[in-house]
């Protein structure tokens, strides 16, 4: 399990979880789901043309998943949003169809490039990722003052001359360098669900914004280290675990915060009961 | 005629059948899509038709009919929707997002274990991107039946479904229940999605739901208007992409042609890009009729405009 190719998945699965994690902490803060869903789902269309001019994929990853970022912002300002990103979103697919249907690879191309085939990673995959992953993660930490108050407070952000606009077609360009760096190894799905369900539950568990962080970042991991052990053991899609694991921590989140806030009201009841008898 | 309509279009009896299904689904796509596009629900709308892929994936598994697979996982994933979605806004697009992606998980499984039983090739290409001519003719009735179930749903519930989506608060006022209005335009909303995915196939059934319904919005101010245009449109496109895929037979000298979701698709997205445009608004923008229904509708409309 820790030797030959699955060196490489470790590897690749750890720095995709730690930027899943980070920019997921913002996908969930801001509610972006909807175009963390798009840009990756639709990039995939990028892989399969450049697969077919037989060039470089992530070429054609990055021009789709750019494209989408910049189309999404642009239209979104005279229309609405999540109409638009569902437009975006279905018309890369189905260049993406239209694409695989002309080439000559049919089934495997498309199920990898959606649901992942992070057991086949190469070692001269592993330099990009890094490369792009490191953008990421610098792009974050030098947007996020204004991404945090944007996100938080609009109207401060306003007030202080900050655009939401500019700042929410910045977002969507980390998303799209996210996806990518992770969509030729690790799938469509894959990225959407780490950077949803370990974040929406670290929010579970706390209000403080570095702790949230942190925490999704651990989750992350740990999701995408036991997928890969799951995936390793039984031989089915690494996407299927992860996707279910996501979910579970997010179950996991809601049902802390469900029995905190019970607890907290408890206690103050408890207190408030505790002043009446000594008065 | 030939420079049109290559030799066979209109003999074909599979062309036939995708013709018939492609019209009605599209039309209940497109009216229940109006609803979608005005409640803002595009999003939950997409993840419908990722749990339909599921639906589907698992019923080629079991060796069950595709359209009962989309229709049924569309159904469950409504429901997983509504029991984890409650109260707030942002709330609602991650409980939808985290279905979403269980859902695809699933898909992923199912369409894994398909493959590897064998004897089941195409079966991913088929249902995420649909395959229209190769729909059986026996099974036109029972897309009949669903539209028609489709479609009473949304004219039943018609008056809530808008007031809801413009004041919860005046809704429940009324003692209408938010909730069940909600379930039910979200079963409506299964069931055309499961449709439109034996159509365009599952992932692409958005262009369908949303496409029509987002341009007739932008070129329409009542809500009758809207639901017009957007049938016609939604009708149109996927007539037009029909022939074009049938012509493309033609074009493309080695392949087996362009799938026709690929077409259907593109002329969805160019008619809104163009419904945006300064020239074709104006020629829709006629002044209201002066009708009480027509202008109650107008400004609901309007009002929902400046909301979004």
């Amino acid at each position: 399990m820790f030797s030959g190719f699955m060196v490489n998945a470790w590897e690749v699965g750890t720095m995709v979880a730690v930027v899943g994690g980070v920019v997921g902490f913002f996908v969930v803060l801001r509610g972006s789901a909807f175009p963390a869903h798009a840009i990756p789902n639709g990039a995939f269309a990028g892989a399969a043309g450049a697969n077919l001019l037989a060039i470089n994929p992530l070429i054609g990853l990055g021009v789709f998943s750019f494209g989408a970022a910049l189309g999404i912002g642009a239209l979104s300002r005279r229309g609405r949003s999540d109409a638009v990103t569902a437009l975006a979103l279905v018309m890369m697919l189905a260049l993406g169809a239209a694409f695989l249907s002309l080439s000559t690879q049919y089934e495997p191309q498309i199920f990898s490039l959606l649901f992942g085939e992070i057991l086949g990673v190469s070692s001269s995959e592993i330099l990009p990722v890094v490369a792009l992953g490191a953008v990421c993660i610098v792009a974050v930490a030098v947007l996020y003052r204004p991404l945090m108050l944007t996100s938080i407070a609009p109207d401060i952000a306003a007030a202080r001359g900050l655009r939401p606009q500019r700042f929410e077609i910045a977002f969507l360009i980390v998303i799209a360098c996210a996806t990518t760096m992770t969509v030729p190894v690790v799938g469509a799905l894959l990225i959407f669900t780490l950077m949803l369900g370990p974040s929406a539950a670290a929010q579970c568990f706390t209000n403080r914004a570095g702790r949230a962080m942190a925490g999704s970042v651990a989750i992350a991991l740990v999701t995408i280290w036991l997928a890969l052990a799951c995936a390793y053991e039984s031989n089915w899609p690494v996407g299927f675990y992860v996707s279910v694991l996501s979910a579970a921590s997010y179950g996991i989140g809601r049902g802390y915060a469900a029995w905190h806030t019970r607890r907290q009201v408890r206690a103050t009841r408890e207190s408030l009961r505790r002043v009446a008898l000594t008065n | 005629m030939h420079v049109v309509f290559e030799s066979g279009f209109f003999t074909s009896a599979p062309v036939r059948t995708a013709l018939i299904i492609g019209a009605v689904t599209a039309m209940v796509s497109s009216v229940v899509g109006v609803f979608v596009v005005v409640r803002s629900q595009s999003f939950a709308g997409h993840a419908l038709t990722d749990v339909a892929t599921t639906g589907g994936s698992a019923a080629f598994f079991f060796g069950l009919s595709p359209l009962l697979g989309f229709i049924g996982g569309g159904v469950i994933g409504a429901g997983a929707m509504d029991l984890i979605g409650v109260e707030r806004e942002r709330r609602r697009d991650l409980a939808t997002g985290i279905v979403l992606g269980t859902a695809l998980g699933l898909a992923a499984l199912f369409l894994y274990l398909d493959t590897t039983k064998g004897a089941t090739t195409g079966a991913t290409q088929q249902l995420l991107f649909g395959s229209i001519f190769t729909v059986d003719p026996s099974t036109v009735p029972l897309v009949l039946g669903l539209s028609a179930l489709g479609l009473a749903i949304v004219v039943l519930i018609n008056r809530p479904l808008l007031l809801s989506s413009l004041s919860a608060e005046l809704t429940r006022a009324r003692g209408i229940n938010l909730r069940g209005v909600g379930v039910l335009f979200m079963i409506a909303m299964a069931v055309s999605v499961g449709l439109s995915s034996i159509a365009v196939g599952s992932i692409l059934s958005t262009a369908l739901l949303i496409g029509p319904a987002a341009a007739s919005i932008r070129l329409t101010k009542s809500l009758h208007a809207s639901l017009m245009v957007a049938g016609v449109l939604g009708v149109a496109t996927t007539w037009l992409g029909i022939l074009f895929a049938y012509d493309s037979f033609y074009w493309v000298p080695s392949s087996q042609g362009l799938p026709v979701s690929f077409f259907i698709v593109s002329l969805i997205f160019i008619a809104y890009l163009m419904s945006g445009l300064p020239f074709v608004r104006r020629r829709f923008d006629r002044p209201p009729r002066a009708n009480s229904a027509g202008a109650s509708n107008q400004a609901s409309i309007e009002a929902l405009e400046v909301g979004a």
